[in-house]
């Protein structure tokens, strides 16, 4: 008989630009393993995952950790006093330092989690990626940091447009000179604050790899895919995995040099005469990891495993040439959930 | 010529290249070309097979076949 765990996971926002919660609890629900029950948890009522049949069996609303970890911390401990929770799987960039620092606490109440250390997820932070990649070895654009516009002239002299304008947690956008770089970091600066990454942009074909750590310096999965069609956000609609064995030993690498632990997804530019880049390491599993799963790597069912202090096998193969293509579609709800979920917090 | 060895083509002549993840439809004469490629078959024996099965004078087919063969190299198909 397989034992069942209650796992808490966030990022229910199925939307345009999707966390990537529902496919780690579709992942899940496929476990060969285990069994489970899933604890959604929301920040917005109109998170998508809420309302979606076999999705999450329970949803709990939980603040913004910009509210402050502490109110944070005594919403999962009242949640996990009701559910019992086992692994908690934050998704969310933006979340991923506030559990981090509450891993000790989490544990205390009994509830595993499999992330990477605070130095693995300050070291790779897009102002550090330039030092990180000298540290490791690792062949990475030209990068710097901006905190004011007065910083926007002296690029010149460092970059040849164009450049990439990136946010530190999301959005990138190309300008081709400084009144361009001045409106993006602006747009950028007000959603996001500073400091705003300026990057050497590379040309050649963007690729991306799904991966996960066991922290010793093993990988334990490891599945590249190229977008094939990308919203207007630059989030990847459909894709499919790829045979190329450089990005495979250039995550292997990285996960040995760094003994990474958790999910990851590099982003990686590949050129023409077939150099690769390293140009945004994100230190959680992605939305599109259930093509991983579709593929033969049931990646977050591994990472409980990790999780729950299991020493899981590595994934040897995957599918070639497996795609996934996102679609939309209209769910019916009724006013009463809504009115449930944002009197009592729950649904 | 040699094709990159991990490059399938289907019966329909759909072709995929797994290392980048592109994919082409190929007509009848491309997919025997691709077919004639992936047996190593020289380019002598190809344009001798389509000379003498097709309406084409050696010099044409030499020309079209030269054609083909950069689009797979800007395609990154071949070795």
């Amino acid at each position: 008989m397989k034992p069942k765990y209650t796992i808490a996971v966030t990022g229910l926002n199925n939307t345009d630009n999707p966390g990537p919660g529902v496919p780690v609890i579709r992942a899940l629900r496929e476990a060969k393993e285990f069994d489970v029950r899933i604890i959604g948890l929301a920040y917005e009522n109109l998170e998508p995952g809420i309302y979606m049949e076999n999705t999450a069996d329970k949803v709990y609303q939980i603040p913004y950790p910009s509210t402050g970890s502490d109110e944070l911390m005594q919403r999962i401990e009242y949640i996990n006093s009701k559910e019992d929770i086992d692994v908690l799987i934050p998704n969310f960039d933006a979340e991923l330092f506030t559990f981090m620092m509450s891993e000790r606490k989490l544990k205390e109440m009994g509830i595993q989690t499999f992330l990477p250390t605070i130095k693995q997820f300050e070291e790779r932070h897009k102002s550090e990626l330039p030092e990180y990649g000298k540290k490791y070895g690792l062949d990475i654009p030209f990068s710097k940091a901006i905190t004011n516009l007065s910083d926007i002239n002296n690029i010149q002299y460092e970059f040849e447009y164009p450049v990439l304008v990136k946010g530190k947690f999301y959005d990138a956008y190309l300008a081709y000179n400084p009144a361009q770089v001045t409106e993006f970091f602006n747009k950028i600066s007000v959603k996001w604050g500073v400091p705003v990454i300026i990057q050497q942009f590379i040309r050649g074909t963007e690729v991306n790899v799904v991966a996960l750590g066991d922290g010793k310096g093993n990988t334990i999965g490891v599945v590249p895919m190229r977008k094939q069609y990308i919203t207007d956000k630059g989030k990847a609609w459909g894709g499919i995995t790829l045979g190329d064995e450089n990005l495979i030993k250039i995550t292997k690498n990285l996960i040995e040099k760094t003994k990474w632990r958790g999910g990851m997804e590099l982003e990686i530019i590949k050129t023409h005469t077939d150099k690769y880049y390293i140009i945004e390491i994100n230190p959680r599993i992605p939305a599109w990891v259930y093509l991983a799963v579709g593929a033969g790597q049931n990646i977050p069912e591994a990472l409980v495993k990790l999780a729950l202090g299991e020493k899981p096998e590595a994934f040897k193969s995957y599918d070639i040439g497996k795609m996934f293509i996102r679609y939309s579609y209209d769910l019916i709800g009724d006013i009463s959930q809504f009115e449930k979920l944002s009197l009592t917090g729950e649904l | 010529m040699k094709l990159k060895k991990n490059i399938a083509v289907s019966e329909t002549g759909f072709l995929f290249d797994p290392n980048s993840g592109e994919s082409f439809s190929l007509n009848e004469t491309g997919k025997k070309i691709l077919q004639f490629l992936k047996e190593e078959k020289s380019e002598n024996q190809i344009s001798e097979w389509f000379v003498k099965n097709y309406e084409v004078d050696q010099a044409t087919f030499e020309n079209n076949f030269n054609d083909f063969i950069t689009v797979l190299q800007n395609f990154r198909i071949t070795e």
